[in-house]
């Protein structure tokens, strides 16, 4: 231990003035970068949530917490709720589909995995844009479901799935399965098949297996596919605008329409702030519970 | 032999076209201490994967308890395995691992405690309990996969080259007291190494394994004193082949012509040899003798190639006329040859083994054991 400790100061003090420039240098563009287009924004950000909003949108120069204080409003009490619900829906219904799957892309040949997974990526290369519309027409009343349904005799009105937390959820579920399904892939590929027989050797059969082997193991995984899918889904409002009609609003939508309609850019810098902070809270505690940043894609 | 505890019967295993397992028939007795060992790759862990349950024997059959175990699953045999990486569950400290096979199987808490605890005890871990896997040294997490594979008290314990990733003297102590628990336990331990000493320390029986074959099973004394085949000879300590052919028999004497020179061994009438056979000789180092001129029977030539001093004892290696190399271990200095000095070797008759194998030269073989790499296994 000592002798380890004595060669790292042996280490420190051989650092010519040279190598420390190396280091400056080669670190100080990543700074910038950092400084510039994460750093301002988020305190500019958070100075003007404290701003007061002026007529015409104009931001006046003074001191308030009412932005805050505004977001206790029953109407954005309900816009939070709304937006937990679709999140939280999205996000377990993302899950429990997306395991199985990322099960089967972790068992399979590795030739076949790479396929499976250029697959699943596949979707992210379409504009969101042009597979939102692809919904709207799966799912209109007079769309591909409904006339194929109708006209087998299964239904006799159509079913009213568009416009509605259901158009919501499925346009977010497929938005953001391949998020979710890779970092489950990878931990459930990580997991050692020893354990898993080792866990059979010893009696259990392949449900207690799965609980008590397999799923604590592959936490890790679950959460942060929870994580990458919770956390875009809460501030996303494409979907929400184009299958939800306008009738459902979400934090997402809240925030857009403040710093476009209303031209409210103090509250809505207030609310970016809470967003902000929620995500760094369960951030937070995925890196408690023993999370890895770097399945985040950090 | 008393009552086997498992039976393997007729046992074929095929990977695609590999062929892994051959015809192995073996019966495993109760309370023993039974090794399976050869150069890696000859299918030994295989086998024990076709006791636990993990691989299906291609055809034949496998019994634990008389009973077939072909239908049953992993989860559902009466046997514990020792895994070769511990493969200990690292979301669970000490005390839950030991317990787990408890668990899954409903036992009531206090007597999980009460168990889990005499576990922990025979295995020298007690106070250990709430440490994590991961603050456990290699020595340490095997002792805790041994004290998990005992709890559920199975009639059979595997053991896959348990001791493989310790280092040489962490080893030959957990041999002492895996040998040690296993008198105490009473428990059949099948135990899989490629370490041939490891194998002659530990074991009641032994089964040397090539190339999905079973070649002998005996006990190590029988193994190292009487090796059946070649390989056998070869792979168990050290000795020196020669091929011969039988010129002349005397009672229980042969007169044999080796590509050296003549010579003189007993043979096991057992064995059935008849002048014309080609057989091959065994003759361990510490058996092999020399002399300044020829002894009565005998007319082998070498020259000595080097000596080489290995503080309990003094290694020679001669070479004979076509360049085979000899070995001879001496125990004390008095009267050696030196290096470049022509000598002739000789054995006491009763101390040389016949092999008596269809096919003498299979060179191929035996070159295996020392080229593969031993932890490369299947």
């Amino acid at each position: 231990m000592q002798k380890s400790n004595e060669k790292k100061e042996f280490h420190r003090s051989k650092k010519t003035k040279k190598e420390m420039l190396t280091q400056v240098l080669m670190r100080a563009p990543m700074c910038v970068w950092a400084l510039l287009f994460i750093l301002a924004p988020m305190v500019l950000l958070a100075f003007m949530s404290f701003m007061t909003k002026g007529p015409l949108g104009i931001i006046q120069y003074k001191f308030t917490t009412e932005n805050y204080k505004d977001m206790a409003d029953a109407v954005y009490a309900t816009v939070i709720k709304q937006s937990l619900v679709v999140a939280g829906w999205t996000t377990l219904l993302t899950v429990l589909l997306g395991y199985p799957l990322a099960n089967f892309i972790a068992k399979v040949k590795s030739k076949t995995s790479t396929i499976l997974t250029v697959l699943l990526m596949l979707p992210l290369w379409v504009s969101g844009l042009v597979v939102l519309y692809s919904f709207v027409i799966l799912l209109n009343n007079s769309g591909i479901i409904n006339t194929v349904l109708l006209n087998l005799g299964i239904i006799g009105k159509p079913l009213q799935m568009l416009y509605n937390n259901f158009a919501v959820v499925a346009g977010m579920l497929y938005m953001f399965l391949p998020f979710a399904v890779l970092p489950m892939y990878s931990s459930i590929e990580k997991l050692d098949g020893g354990l898993i027989e080792a866990s059979k050797d010893l009696g259990a059969g392949p449900v207690k297996t799965f609980m008590k082997v397999t799923l604590p193991l592959t936490s890790p995984g679950i959460f942060a596919a929870v994580i990458l899918t919770f956390i875009p889904c809460i501030g996303y409002y494409m979907v929400t605008d184009m299958l939800g009609g306008g009738t459902n609003m979400m934090i997402g939508n809240l925030i857009y329409r403040q710093f476009t309609i209303s031209r409210n850019w103090p509250f809505g810098a207030a609310l970016s702030m809470v967003l902000a902070l929620i995500i760094l809270l369960m951030v937070f505690i995925y890196t408690k519970l023993g999370g890895d940043l770097d399945d985040l894609g950090a | 032999m008393s009552k086997p505890i498992v039976s393997i019967m007729n046992v074929e295993k095929w990977y695609g076209e590999n062929h892994v397992v051959k015809n192995m028939n073996m019966n495993i007795a109760e309370g023993e201490f039974l090794t399976l060992l050869g150069p890696s790759g000859c299918g030994k862990t295989t086998t024990l994967r076709m006791i636990s349950g993990f691989e299906m024997p291609t055809s034949g059959a496998i019994k634990v308890q008389g009973e077939s175990v072909e239908k049953k699953e992993p989860y559902q045999r009466d046997v514990n395995t020792v895994f070769q990486n511990y493969a200990l569950f690292p979301n669970m400290n000490v005390y839950d691992n030991v317990a787990y096979g408890l668990k899954v199987k409903k036992v009531p808490k206090d007597e999980i405690h009460e168990r889990v605890t005499e576990a922990l005890k025979m295995v020298q871990l007690e106070g250990f309990e709430k440490r994590r896997i991961t603050q456990m040294s290699g020595g340490q997490k095997q002792r805790v996969a041994i004290a998990r594979a005992i709890i559920n008290r199975p009639k059979v314990l595997l053991l896959d080259e348990p001791l493989g990733a310790l280092d040489l003297k962490l080893r030959k102590q957990m041999q002492i007291e895996l040998k040690r628990l296993q008198k105490k336990l009473g428990i059949t331990f099948v135990y899989v190494t490629h370490d041939q000493e490891e194998a002659l320390t530990m074991s009641d029986r032994i089964a040397i394994i090539n190339q999905g074959r079973i070649e002998q099973l005996d006990t190590p004394v029988e193994i190292y004193e009487r090796p059946k085949t070649k390989f056998v000879a070869n792979f168990i300590g050290e000795t020196n082949l020669l091929d011969a052919v039988v010129l002349g028999m005397n009672g229980n004497t042969a007169e044999v012509a080796t590509e050296n020179g003549k010579a003189l061994i007993n043979v096991d009438p057992k064995k059935g040899v008849v002048v014309g056979d080609s057989i091959g000789i065994s003759i361990r180092p510490e058996n092999m003798m020399f002399d300044r001129k020829p002894v009565e029977g005998f007319n082998i030539k070498a020259v000595v190639k080097e000596q080489i001093f290995v503080g309990n004892l003094i290694k020679m290696i001669l070479n004979l006329n076509d360049g085979t190399e000899i070995k001879i271990n001496r125990f004390d200095e008095a009267d050696l040859a030196a290096p470049g000095e022509v000598v002739y070797l000789y054995w006491e008759q009763k101390k040389g083994v016949v092999i008596k194998e269809t096919k003498m030269v299979d060179t191929d073989s035996t070159r295996d054991i020392q080229g593969g790499d031993p932890d490369a296994e299947e």
